[in-house]
């Protein structure tokens, strides 16, 4: 198990290494010239090179993903030039570490960026997930167990529609009715913890976090309902059957322990992939998280802020890789004791 | 042991059983009509190719299609209370404690996240009102019984940390840990390889003799029964085609389904002078059974029976040659002779001993 657990960081830790360095060199082949956008309309080749070199766009390639590895572990200095260090340290931003670069653009660090709109996107996403796992396996599971019945069919039918409806629809339809036309709830603006407590920031996020969990609560009704179907069908449930246990110890602890397991993985997998912003439904909402950072960055061609978040949002989801490969082997012998 | 026998008819009683699955393509008679009986400390045999409803025949003498939108009707008659009769809950508290089942592959019929130790303690925890302690030094004593070595050690272990053979004593223990009066093991040693096998039918018989215990297997073989079984009941398309005592059956088989089946057994004696001959053509669908007799379109002998018979009418089971306690299903007029004549010199009589 020890064992497993180490082959499975390191495993991780490769692949956090090449991942960064495989989105490096997807910027770096990129058409667009930060130098050149970062110099502004009237630049002079003299000028465009003191830009690059003040940003550190004229190292070679490896020289550069050197230099971001480095920052983010022991920061960095931008520009980083000793000589301005002495003559004029006010002009120097320094970037504590973590650093995954600087934004001219936006004047900020990248992680400063980050950590300003990361709390926005996780809350939605926590929020989100709490509905749709709560949500979608209770309902998949009803559905699974009432099998061929009106409640069946009636949620299969139900998270089909919804899934069907794209969420930018959703949001839109909770916000002008639930918040405008009815005034059901106040129309949601993010308020942190700190401003307005747990009931505050609950309440702030109520639309968007059910905005987000529509579409995944459907997925998961269905995909829940197939295999709790699969593992009722399962030759060891119709031996806890044959030794006459009661139906909720053949249901509980038999079958949906098994079917439990994947959508563990799957879930995992799918809150990783959220913490990276969910583009949509922020900006539905006008939410300050990672996702619309995402798309202001990508409008003004910020590319240090990109491939901050590109990394970050990978990293997310190399963790919850390894994360839910860990608890496969704490939930599964099968994989813990081989 | 509760003693629920009634002192008249047999402990076991299967009354013209019919389990049907209607489907979106129709009604599967996967048994159509099966009888059957048997004594304590009896064995029968249910021989017959897959798909021809041993499973689903002997599920329903669990009450395993409770719940599920098979129709089932007959009687089954177990120490003098018909469990058809009895209500889902009733019919739960007999499972495990009086009718335990032992399935085919282990592997799969285990649950892969709990030990061995815990799954069969929970055979026994939940028909006993003992403690959990009691109940693991009971499965000790069990896994020690069907003959795990180390029993101490290995009841924490894993389904897969066991082999094959060590599962199936184990899924033994789990079946016999109530110590019921009906055994039921659906090819208990398919899945293992030969000298596995050889071994796990000794334990069951060893364990037959030591409860008392009637035992229904099923098996495609009819090795096994020779072995086994006091009676031979062969399966056809959900209904029983011959039945008798055993050694009576397999000495003298009186219709072309069985003769087939002993064409096929392997040698079981080491006879390698045994020739292996399958039976040609696959089992019927059992959404559309032929017309007449079900096995007539595999059938080569079909043409010894005047008028079409074969085609058009469902032979009834009767009593052959060999008196009333031997029946089959067939029109065929002298079957004896034949089998004398035309198969028994084609296969060598590895299993008969005598004619
Ligand atoms: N739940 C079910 N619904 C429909 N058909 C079934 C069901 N269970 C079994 N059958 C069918 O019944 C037939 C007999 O199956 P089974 O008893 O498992 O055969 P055997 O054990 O003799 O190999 C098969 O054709 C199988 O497809
Ligand atoms: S009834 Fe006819 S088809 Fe059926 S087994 Fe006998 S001879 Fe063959
Ligand atoms: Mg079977």
């Amino acid at each position: 198990m020890v064992a497993y657990i180490i082959r499975r960081l390191i495993a991780g830790v490769v692949l956090l290494v090449v991942m960064s360095i495989v989105t490096f060199a997807l910027f770096f082949a990129s058409p667009i010239d930060p130098a050149q956008f970062a110099c502004g309309k009237n630049c002079s080749p003299a000028m465009k090179a003191q830009t690059a070199a003040s940003m550190g766009y004229d190292d070679n390639f490896f020289a550069q993903w050197g230099k971001f590895a480095k920052g983010v572990f022991v920061g960095r200095d931008f520009p980083d030039d000793p000589k301005l260090k002495i003559t004029a340290p006010e002009t120097i931003a320094h970037c504590a570490a973590p650093c995954l670069g600087y934004s001219k653009e936006r004047t900020s660090t990248v992680t400063d960026l980050i950590k300003q709109t990361m709390p926005v996107s996780l809350s939605i996403a926590v929020v989100a997930f709490a509905f749709w796992i709560i949500g979608g396996v209770l309902l998949g599971v009803i559905a699974a167990l009432k099998r061929g019945t009106l409640i069946d069919r009636g949620l299969v039918g139900l998270s089909l529609v919804l899934y069907a409806f794209p969420t930018f629809f959703i949001g839109l339809l909770l916000l002008k009715f639930v918040a405008i036309q009815w005034n059901w709830v106040p129309v949601p603006e993010y308020t942190p913890i700190a401003e307005g407590g747990i009931t505050g920031w609950l309440s702030s996020l109520l639309l968007p976090a059910i905005t987000l969990a529509v579409f995944f609560m459907a997925g998961y009704v269905r995909m829940t309902r197939a295999f709790v179907l699969e593992s009722l069908s399962e030759d060891y449930v119709r031996t806890a059957r044959a030794k006459g246990l009661p139906k909720r110890t053949v249901t509980f602890k038999h079958a949906l322990r098994a079917a439990l397991t994947p959508i563990v993985t799957m879930a995992g997998l799918d809150f990783a992939g959220l913490m990276g912003g969910a583009i949509i439904t922020e900006s539905v909402f006008n939410y300050p998280g990672l996702g619309k950072l995402a798309v202001a960055a990508n409008t003004d061609f910020d590319l240090p802020t990109l491939v901050g978040l590109v990394i970050l949002l990978a990293s997310f989801v190399i963790i919850a890789n390894i994360i839910v490969d860990v608890l496969y082997a704490v939930i599964d012998p099968r994989v813990r004791l081989s | 042991m509760t003693d629920m026998h009634s002192n008249d008819g047999p402990y076991l009683s299967v009354e013209d059983l019919v389990v049907h699955f209607p489907t979106a393509d129709g009604i599967v008679k996967a048994t159509d009509g099966l009888s059957f009986t048997l004594g304590r400390g009896k064995t029968i045999g249910v021989v017959g190719e897959s798909g021809s409803g041993k499973s689903v025949s002997s599920s329903a003498i669990l009450g395993l299609h409770r719940g599920s939108s098979a129709q089932v009707s007959g009687r089954i008659v177990l120490g003098g209370t018909d469990l058809l009769m009895l209500s889902d809950e009733e019919m739960r508290l007999r499972r495990g404690k009086e009718v335990s089942m032992i399935f085919q592959d282990p592997l799969s019929a285990m649950h892969p996240y709990y030990t061995v130790g815990n799954q069969i303690a929970e055979a026994y925890l939940v028909h006993n009102d003992v403690s959990k302690k009691a109940a693991r030094a009971r499965t000790l004593e069990m896994l020690e019984r069907v003959g795990i070595p180390q029993p101490d050690r290995r009841i924490d272990d894993y389904p897969h940390q066991f082999s094959g053979g060590m599962r199936q004593r184990a899924m033994i223990a789990m079946g016999l840990i109530n110590d019921p009066g009906l055994i039921i093991a659906d090819e208990p040693t398919t899945a293992l390889d030969v000298t596995v096998q050889a071994q796990i039918l000794d334990l069951l018989q060893d364990l037959q003799r030591e409860f008392n215990s009637a035992i229904i297997i099923i098996t495609h073989d009819l090795g096994v029964v020779a072995e086994m079984a006091d009676d031979v009941l062969v399966m056809y398309a959900g209904r029983a085609v011959e039945y008798g005592p055993t050694k009576d059956v397999l000495t003298h088989p009186q219709m072309p389904y069985t003769w087939g089946l002993l064409s096929s057994v392997p040698d079981v004696q080491g006879d390698t002078n045994a020739a292996l001959i399958p039976i040609p053509g696959n089992p019927p669908s059992l959404l559309n059974p032929p017309t007449g007799c079900a096995f007539h379109p595999r059938c080569v002998h079909r043409s010894k029976v005047p008028a079409d018979l074969c085609t058009t009418t469902l032979p009834e089971l009767l009593p052959g040659s060999q008196g009333p306690g031997h029946t089959k299903r067939c029109h065929l007029a002298d079957p004896d002779e034949l089998y004398r004549t035309e198969i028994l010199p084609e296969i060598m009589p590895d299993l008969i001993v005598e004619d």
